[in-house]
């Protein structure tokens, strides 16, 4: 094993031995040897996959088996790395977002009797993500991607006395996994027709297939590759929350805030995206998978952002603007511009791990209220976490030179020039999403850090608004009209400014060498002839300057601008315009205030439905046809036919003399007769 | 001398060792019954273990390999062996034992020897199920490892022990006597009993057709497939943990292991021309069961239907005629010994603290019980078939081999990850999260030092064959190959 590989090995072993060691005696160790392990692990982690991102780009790649997991007939299913620079590049996201929020839950989950167990999740799920990037196989890929969803499971259940919590990772478990049924479909037609697992063998013969036709139906004849395509980007959907799979995303707000903004912001729900650029060169190759991505990532990217106008819970805003976020995301793989999807997820990836951090911020000093409509001049009490919120949220609605601007800008464009059936439609829902994104942000932003205080002038009743934190009665909720909230300590102050940074800067850094350099050349394949966005898009890029510059005169940034001044003048100026709107428009109030039924759907036709034909197979199936009918049923047959015959057994000399004369005298005539 | 006889020591040290239980009498040597008991489940597990170490995974015949005359005028043998697809269900057996053992120590206070004889004597004949190659040999096994089941829920069980007993019964003997006239069929044309003289014989279809039914008769019943299924909830539900643990992790086997054995190597060409029909069984079992174990309310019946459900997987495996398949289903064969085991000691140890199954008993048990709680929550993910556990391999295989076969056996077989993570994680929702349902929770002690030793054990093997299940299909390897070389030629007159 070489010096590198070891590296290699370690990066998800060192988080994975700290949550087995915390995991394991965390309840016997004192409580400061939780944040210790753990840090010191992921930080390792993160050192080295800083020191392997570099060697990727002194252009060292590897791809090499680490063990054969097992052999059956000719194939092999092996664990194995493939460090190229898309996984080098997530890698380092992952690390460094989970080395901020390990350092955050110190000042967040301080009180928390559950401590050692939150921190032993979080390493786990940084190894369960690292071990989702750094796989070279899909058979490792899934491993990683169910991975991660049990430590979602395990932590959107973290309260568990909670029933909202319990309630909500069961949801998201099992949504997930109608996406991992249609994903392991996927695996299997992959491994059927193209005879591997292995990423590099299958992306090399894939090509060969690309005429191929299949009958999933009989008498309806499918390109293979849309199937495979189309089949994985099922699993896409559960794990990067599209339509009609996302309705797990915003219940998951019941977990702790910390992981919302690692796992269900940052990391594992762009999993979905990351695994569609990683298979480039089979989506490539399908024109109607890419348009059906598309199509679904502009659903998603317009209408969840809907959604975030009309919420209250400060978690849940964030929420609706990461089901947004990842449908532009997703428009960007339907564009052939994986590459721009990737630069978006690591620019997605600082900013809403800021914006959500720092709504945990906000939260601590509201004493666990999350309703936005309680807050307000939270500016003059908690500084820090307004800046950074500020310039998460700037970040976010696309302000030119910062992070999101680029990767925004250049999702929109992409959707422009795409030539993809659907293109025109994607378009529209990311443009005017723009303005859609900037609203609602800004609506929370200003009633959260502008304005009056309106928890002074609230009830003494804190009914309304969801806490964040276990139900304790010695534990006060809220604040009272004459409480003052505080900044957070420097460990949570820390990582929102060390993410602040990033997502200032990063796209301005980045957007050359990833969109337009050759950083992913090797790595996402791209049919030019075909599908020429990136193409075009370099044809317009002269430097990230002057993309800077010349935004301020477009369209994109006139929405976002809109959308700001819209809601600063609704919410800031007269806010009893939302009101009146929400009154006169009533019925879309109810359809956003319902999620436009997906929930109410699901429990009634999915889940209800699924009952009620479980309980009847067993009733009537079971029960009623092969109990009763056949194993009883025989019994009492049987029972039936000896209590008749029984009666031939009467004991009485007589009744047995006549059927013997009765016996002998037919036998003599049968005989005689004969 | 003694390293020629690995299978005879397998099968009779843990009858001898029960035996010997059986001499300390009343219940009041219950401590030396007990220690006698674990002394001989672990000799009986040592012995198994060079069945592991000296197998020559090259090999696909049988190993191990000894006997002699038994009954001469009828030619029949004491003849002992194992193939890749015995010896890992042996060790499983001789493993679980020690578990069940391990179980029963504080918790069966009455009838203590009687308890751990009948566990060890069952040990030792079910080896023998899976050991003996003449047929005569086999059918005795068959039918007396059934004896010590039937005390074991008769005078250990619950309420309606007698009910399930004869349910029980009834099925079994049922299809077991028509096996027995197909080896008496096979018998009068080789003049033998040794299973592998029936390997070569050849029968025209319409008579192989008869002998897999009559097979599938005995087999599916055990397994059990659906429709013959109706007695294992029955069964579980009231048996004592032991039982239901060595009825959930080893029984069921035997019946996928007799197709395996017998069925399909003797009427190859009926297995294929039946396929399609032992498919649907499958497939039925896997969703349809799915869907049943949804909405019980009995732990132990859903973890019962719950079994039936994988062991679909199994047969599914077995019908679709590839190496994927097949392996993927002997993986999922000693997978589910662990985890519906693991499974039905986590039952027990709630119903030895709460003396009920019921779900709607329970709740917010975390609270009270957490390590026991993680425990149960590795296991229940185990039955869902999460990656990095035992559960996923075997499913994954077959799921796998399934589309090579067919694109909706696939499909339906995959519906298992949505309606096993369904039936599961919902019951570990209601009866470990959430507040303390009620004052009886809210006194659970959590586990002991033994049950955390029980429960650890299962789990390190549960997490152990999921990360790294190479060694067991190494064994199953090139018996597998042999066996699909074998059912691929035709048995037909004039074909061979």
């Amino acid at each position: 094993m070489t010096y590198m590989q070891k590296i290699y090995l370690l990066i998800p072993l060192l988080p994975l031995l700290a949550a087995v060691v915390v995991g394991l005696f965390g309840r016997k160790l004192p409580r400061f040897t939780a944040h210790l392990f753990t840090i010191t692990g992921v930080g390792a982690s993160f050192a080295l996959s800083v020191l392997v991102f570099q060697d990727v780009l002194a252009g060292h790649i590897y791809n090499g088996a680490v063990y054969t997991w097992l052999t059956s007939g000719h194939t092999s299913f092996e664990v194995g790395f493939l460090i190229d620079p898309l996984s080098a590049m997530m890698m380092v996201v992952v690390t460094f977002v989970s080395l901020m929020v390990h350092i955050y839950t110190i000042g967040y989950m301080h009180e928390d009797p559950g401590y050692s167990r939150f921190f032993s999740y979080i390493s786990l799920f940084t190894f369960s993500m690292l071990m989702l990037v750094m796989s070279n196989n899909f058979m490792q890929l899934f491993f990683g991607w169910e991975a991660v969803g049990l430590v979602s499971y395990l932590l959107i259940g973290f309260w568990y006395t909670r029933p909202t919590a319990i309630y909500a990772n069961l949801k998201a478990f099992l949504v997930n996994r109608v996406g991992d049924f249609g994903f392991l479909l996927g695996i299997g037609m992959v491994l059927f027709f193209f005879g591997s697992l292995d990423y590099q063998a299958v992306f090399s013969v894939a090509p060969q297939f690309a005429d191929m036709n299949v009958e999933i139906v009989p008498g309806h004849s499918w390109s293979l590759l849309t199937v495979v395509c189309l089949l994985l980007f099922v699993g896409a959907m559960g794990k990067s929350a599209q339509v009609p799979l996302h309705v797990w995303l915003p219940d998951s707000m019941e977990g702790p805030t910390p992981i919302s903004a690692l796992i269900h912001a940052a990391t594992m729900v762009t999993a979905g995206i990351f695994m569609v650029a990683r298979m480039s060169p089979l989506y490539e190759l399908s024109t109607t998978a890419l348009s059906t991505v598309m199509v679904i990532g502009a659903i998603t990217a317009l209408f969840m952002g809907f959604l975030g106008i009309i919420q209250n819970d400060i978690k849940r805003v964030v929420a609706y603007s990461t089901l947004s976020q990842l449908g532009y995301m997703t428009v960007a793989l339907g564009a052939s511009a994986y590459s721009v999807a990737i630069f978006h997820l690591m620019t997605h990836a600082f900013f809403k791990a800021l914006l959500f951090l720092a709504a945990g911020s906000v939260i601590m000093g509201m004493h666990h209220d999350q309703d936005i409509r309680n807050m307000g001049g939270l500016r003059k009490y908690m500084p820090i976490t307004w800046l950074t919120s500020l310039i998460g949220s700037l970040a976010l609605i696309g302000t030119p030179f910062l992070s999101g601007f680029y990767s925004k800008d250049s999702i929109i464009e992409a959707a422009q020039m795409s030539h993809i059936p659907g293109s025109g439609f994607a378009y529209f829902a990311v443009l005017a999403g723009v303005f859609v994104t900037a609203f609602y942000s800004f609506r929370m932003y200003f009633l959260v850090f502008h304005g009056k205080s309106r928890w002074m002038e609230a009830k003494d009743d804190h009914g309304h608004g969801h806490d964040d934190h276990d139900h304790d009665d010695a534990h006060h909720h809220g604040l009272g009209p004459h409480d003052k909230p505080h900044e957070s300590p420097w460990v949570v102050t820390l990582p929102l400014i060390a993410l602040a940074i990033p997502s200032l800067v990063i796209g301005y850094l980045a957007i050359e060498p990833m969109l337009f350099g050759h950083f992913f050349s090797n790595v996402i394949f791209v049919d030019a002839e075909a599908h020429p966005t990136m193409h075009e898009l370099a044809h317009h890029f002269h430097g990230a300057a002057a993309m800077g510059l010349h935004a301020f005169t477009s369209l994109p940034f006139l929405l976002a601008a809109s959308g700001v001044a819209l809601s600063w003048f609704f919410y800031m100026k007269r806010p009893d315009i939302p009101a009146a709107i929400r009154q006169r428009f009533e019925l879309v109030y109810r359809i956003l205030d319902n999620k436009y039924g997906f929930d109410a759907f699901n429990e009634k036709f999915f889940a209800g439905g699924s009952r009620l034909i479980g309980s009847k197979l067993w009733q009537i199936g079971d029960v009623t046809i092969i109990d009763g009918l056949f194993v009883n049923g025989t019994a009492r047959l049987i029972g039936r036919v000896s209590a008749i015959i029984r009666h031939l057994q009467s004991g009485l000399i007589y009744h047995y003399a006549f059927a013997m004369i009765i016996g002998v005298f037919v036998l003599l005539t049968f005989f005689m007769k004969k | 001398m003694l390293d020629n006889h690995i299978l005879s020591l397998s099968i009779w040290v843990p009858i001898l060792a029960g035996i010997l239980v059986l001499f300390t009498g009343s219940d009041k040597n219950a401590t030396l019954a007990r220690w006698i008991a674990l002394a001989g489940s672990v000799a009986g597990f040592l012995v198994t273990l060079p069945l592991y170490t000296r197998f020559d995974r090259a090999d696909g015949d049988f190993q191990f390999q000894e006997g002699f005359d038994w009954i001469p005028s009828f030619n029949i043998h004491y003849h002992l062996g194992a193939d890749g697809i015995a010896v890992p269900l042996i060790l499983l057996t001789s493993f679980i034992t020690v578990i069940v053992v391990l179980a029963g120590w504080e918790v069966i206070q009455k009838r203590v020897a009687q308890y751990m004889a009948a566990f060890l004597i069952m040990s030792g004949l079910m080896i023998g199920v899976f050991t003996a190659l003449d047929a005569v040999l086999f059918y005795v096994f068959w039918e007396a490892m059934l004896i010590p089941m039937f005390l074991v829920i008769g005078v250990w069980g619950g309420p309606n022990r007698v009910y399930a007993t004869i349910k029980f019964f009834l099925y079994t003997l049922l299809g077991s006597l028509l096996m027995l006239v197909a080896f008496i069929y096979l018998f009068h044309h080789t003049h033998s009993f040794e299973i592998v003289d029936y390997y070569m014989l050849p029968i025209p279809m319409e008579v192989q057709i008869l002998i897999f039914m009559a097979f599938f008769m005995a087999f599916a019943v055990k397994i059990p497939m659906w429709p013959v299924h109706t007695w294992l909830p029955d069964a579980h539900v009231e048996a004592p943990t032991g039982g239901s643990v060595v009825l959930a992790a080893i029984m069921l086997k035997l019946g996928a292991y007799g197709f395996l054995r017998f069925a399909m190597p003797i009427a190859p060409d009926a297995a294929h021309y039946l396929s399609g029909f032992m498919i649907t069984l499958s497939l039925i079992a896997v969703v349809y069961i799915a869907l049943v174990a949804l909405v019980q309310q009995d732990m132990k019946k859903l973890i019962a239907y719950s079994s039936i459900s994988h062991m679909g997987f199994v047969t599914l495996g077995m019908f679709i005629f590839n190496p994927l398949g097949m392996e993927g289903g002997i993986v999922q064969m000693i997978s589910h010994g662990f985890v519906s085991g693991a499974l039905f000691l986590c039952v027990g140890v709630l119903y030895d603290r709460m003396h009920s199954r019921q779900i709607a008993d329970y709740g917010g048990v975390v609270n009270t019980m957490p390590t026991f709680a993680a425990f149960a929550v590795l296991f229940a993910m185990a039955n869902a078939g999460l990656p990095g556990t035992s559960g996923f391999v075997g499913e994954f295989m077959v799921i796998l081999g399934a589309l090579q076969q067919d694109f909706w056996y696939a499909f339906l077989a995959a519906t298992t990850l949505i309606f096993g993570a369904a039936y599961t994680l919902w019951m570990v929702k209601r009866v470990f999260y959430g507040d303390i349902g009620n004052a009886h929770v809210a006194a659970l002690k959590d586990v002991n030092r033994r049950e955390f030793l029980i429960l650890a054990i299962l789990a390190a093997m549960t997490l152990g064959f999921g990360l790294y299940p190479a060694p067991l299909t190494e064994i199953t390897h090139a018996t597998v190959t042999q066996l699909l070389s074998h059912l691929a030629q035709s048995k037909l007159p004039g074909t061979i």
